[in-house]
């Protein structure tokens, strides 16, 4: 059986140890060499980044995520035994786990580090697909004469390097399509590298709950659990035409996925679907004055995003959290689509004055949707308005000048409102 | 209630209600058309709590009475029914059931009591005048395509009816925009509409006044307060609310100083249009006109599915001009054309441009430009 060493890269038939550089470390797969694609996934990456930045932080659990109100964003591994999770609530984490460092998240240096890890991908292979900042499929099929070796090799290679010259570690996910190498990438954590060949996805998919199969939430958890679905195995046991009967075009997908088959490629430039970005409140709040101010610079980072990435929206979508957790969304079509923060804002703001709740609210967010390219964006004036033309040009003037002198060179008394 | 009625007139009074009835509302009986049966006469009402129309039609009737079913149903059993029936509408109070015979068919219609039909509160109108149906058509007909549906500008999503000055005195005048094209249109005020009251017709209501509007010579009695507007002839009445809003200025978005003059037959530039759009597949079609000495060029340009240029012979004197507008406002407000050629008064590519009939100065219509 082919295996390979994760610290030395060697290659040699499988034994316990590396006999090259003795390290336990093996890789050993029958189908080591065969598999190319894959799915590697940064171990706590925000935290990581942070315990990078600052060494005093090493050794003491720590949580990334926004003040007492928040939620966890990325917690530690030491906070993780605590029983911490993404996206708890702070106040529940902190209890969890008293002892712990909450910091605030740093996005800047987080996207710093995304494109390096980026970059060292991209000398693997063109074929990306980021799933977020710490998380992105690779496609190496045809690579191996290119590099010399094989994807397994190579992506060894690629985490070893994200630690000594990034210091941040990862785990990967090899297999034959995206949902097996997701799966797998998941099984070792931190750190990790497990490998998934043709021969065995059938014995490996079988004792799985259906619930790690893509696309299963917790409604169709439900769904399928009604029809006596739990693992795997058991939808093996349904004809795919009564999987279809009874869960439509789910039903299909479920069935193909249950047989370890997803045809679906690495695809390079995931169309982006919607910009949006939203803000929790430190404390509930109703303010239309503190709300108005939010939504003017919610609207300048979607904007801004939007702006960067040539894209507009042609619907403005806004987001409002009650203080019961409610979730309330409005959203409006624009007459031609918009990368402006003047008229997202103007929309998003129309949006909040004809909602008939009237809060407390405890987060508000700003989206676009409907994207196309901007070349379509804010090519007609309005008729009723005729200063938003103007509007419209001093905001480009505005971003020139913020484009040369920095970010906060200039910008709107709107946005001072708090 | 027991009545007989032609087939023919139940189903065009049943036409009009039917069609203000919502087809999804939660309310039962919204879903419901009221008939009273009195003296010779039977009326039928339906609403949807914004617009209420009546339509009486004459009738045998042998017993009085009130009831109400389902409007889509009752139209679909009549328009189903062979053409000279004659259909007998009988109600058994006891069974809460509408008996509908014709020949040898019968049916039975589930019925809700006529006190749980809620029946538009009567106001007072302050301004009652009456209109030829063909004028109020041209000022409704020729706005409509202009009305907004933008939900967050609700103001903006009806026409606006209101008097005005135009060029040869007070008019009634209609007015429809989105934003991005508005038309404006002129009417010598009737008799008696002095100082009416300006109101915004919701889109809705517009739709179901051309019903009322097919007979050139029918006269129509229009009835307008500041929260109401009514529409009646001898049989047909349609009451609705108008949209509690108030319409822009919209008077200082007709440009006066536009001067470079374009003249174009009106079908022959519509086609052109038409033509030269085909290639793009944007949703908002750019056009781009291109104009010189007594010519213009339609050209789109996109960059991803292909180009197409078209010339017309236009008479056009004054300096060049490139002016991109979107196809389908082009193509709208062309359509509105039917006698003389259409003029376009363009300023700069950044300005509103002005579109006429000729020298006609009671119908125009305005449209933005968009960036090319």
């Amino acid at each position: 059986m082919p295996a390979l060493c994760r610290d030395c890269l060697t290659q040699f038939q499988a034994g316990p140890r590396c006999p090259a550089c003795r390290s336990p470390r093996v890789l050993a797969h029958p189908e080591l060499t065969q598999l190319s694609i894959a799915h590697m996934d940064c171990d706590a990456f925000y935290a990581s980044v942070e315990k990078r930045d600052n060494p005093a932080l090493r050794d003491h659990p720590l949580i990334v995520g926004g003040g007492t109100r928040g939620v966890v964003s990325t917690c530690c591994y030491l906070a993780r035994i605590k029983g911490v999770r993404s996206a708890m609530p702070m106040f529940q984490a902190l209890k969890l786990c008293p002892e712990a460092v909450v910091v605030k998240p740093r996005m800047p240096a987080y996207a710093e580090a995304s494109r390096a890890i980026r970059s060292m991908m991209e000398s693997l292979t063109p074929a990306i697909e980021p799933l977020s900042l710490d998380e992105a499929f690779l496609d190496l099929t045809g690579t191996a004469r290119l590099h010399g070796a094989a994807p397994a090799v190579m992506l060894a290679k690629l985490t070893k390097d994200m630690e000594t010259e990034l210091g941040l570690t990862g785990s990967v996910g090899l297999s034959h399509n995206k949902f097996l190498a997701k799966i797998a990438s998941d099984l070792d954590k931190p750190r990790g590298f497990s490998v998934v060949g043709r021969e065995e996805t059938a014995a490996f998919l079988r004792p799985k709950p259906v619930r790690i199969l893509w696309g299963v939430g917790t409604a169709t958890q439900a769904a399928l659990d009604r029809a006596g679905i739990r693992t795997i195995a058991d939808l093996l046991r349904w004809d795919k035409t009564d999987l279809i009967a009874r869960f439509g075009q789910m039903g299909e997908r479920l069935f193909s996925l249950a047989q370890g088959q997803d045809h679906r490629r690495v695809n390079r430039d995931e169309k982006l679907k919607s910009i949006s970005k939203e803000t929790t409140f430190f404390e509930d709040t109703s303010d239309p004055d503190l709300l108005d101010g939010h939504i003017w610079r919610l609207s300048e980072q979607v904007a801004d995003r939007a702006k960067a990435r040539q894209l507009s929206g042609r619907t403005v979508t806004l987001k409002l959290k009650r203080g019961d957790f409610q979730l309330l969304t409005r959203r409006q079509s624009l007459s031609d689509p918009t990368q402006l923060t003047d008229r997202i804002y103007r929309a998003a703001a129309d949006l909040l004055g004809q909602s008939a709740d009237k809060g407390p609210y405890r987060l508000i967010g700003v989206g676009i949707s409907d994207l196309v390219g901007d070349d379509q964006a804010d090519v007609s004036g309005d008729l009723l308005d005729p200063q938003a033309t103007k509007r419209a040009a001093a905001e480009r003037a505005a971003d020139a000048i913020r484009e040369k002198f920095g970010k906060d060179a200039i910008i709107k008394g709107r946005a001072l409102k708090s | 209630m027991k009545l007989s009625i032609e087939r023919a007139t139940l189903l065009k009074a049943l036409a009009q209600a039917q069609s203000v009835v919502e087809r999804r509302n939660t309310i039962p009986i919204l879903a419901n058309v009221l008939i009273e049966a009195d003296g010779a006469q039977v009326s039928f009402r339906a609403t949807d709590l914004d617009i209420e129309v009546v339509d009486r039609a004459p009738a045998m009737v042998e017993r009085a009475g009130a009831t109400t079913v389902s409007a889509v149903m009752l139209h679909e059993i009549v328009r189903k029914l062979p053409d000279g029936a004659l259909v007998s509408l009988i109600e058994d109070a006891a069974s809460g059931r509408l008996t509908i015979m014709a020949g040898r068919s019968t049916f039975s219609l589930a019925t809700l009591p006529r006190e749980d039909f809620p029946v538009m509160a009567s106001s007072e109108y302050s301004s009652n005048f009456s209109a030829k149906a063909n004028v109020l058509r041209r000022l409704f007909d020729k706005a409509k395509f202009a009305i907004s549906t933008e939900e967050t500008r609700y103001y903006l999503n009806g026409v606006y009816m209101h008097v005005s000055t135009g060029e040869d005195g007070p008019v009634l005048r209609c007015v429809a925009t989105d934003g991005h094209r508005l038309a404006r249109i002129d009417a010598p005020l009737p008799e008696g509409a002095q100082g009416m009251p300006g109101v915004i017709v919701p889109r809705k209501t517009v739709g179901e006044l051309r019903k009322l509007l097919d007979d050139d010579d029918a006269t129509i009695a229009v009835s307008v307060s500041e929260t109401k507007v009514r529409f009646a002839t001898p049989a047909i009445q349609l009451t609705s609310k108008v949209i509690d809003g108030t319409f822009p200025d919209y008077t200082r978005v007709i440009p006066t100083g536009n001067t470079r003059r374009l003249e174009v037959d009106a079908t022959e530039f519509a086609k052109a249009v038409d033509r030269v759009a085909t290639v793009s597949s944007e949703r908002s079609r750019a056009v781009k006109l291109s104009l010189d000495e007594d010519r213009l060029v339609l050209s789109v340009n996109a960059p991803d599915s292909g180009a197409a240029e078209e010339e017309l012979a236009v008479a056009y004197g004054d300096e060049r001009l490139e002016i991109g507008f979107n196809a389908k406002y082009l193509l709208e407000i062309a359509s509105q054309v039917d006698r003389e050629n259409a003029v376009f008064l363009f300023n700069s590519s950044g300005d509103p441009t002005l579109m006429r009939e000729g020298n006609d100065m009671s119908a125009v219509y305005v449209v933005m430009p968009m960036r090319v």
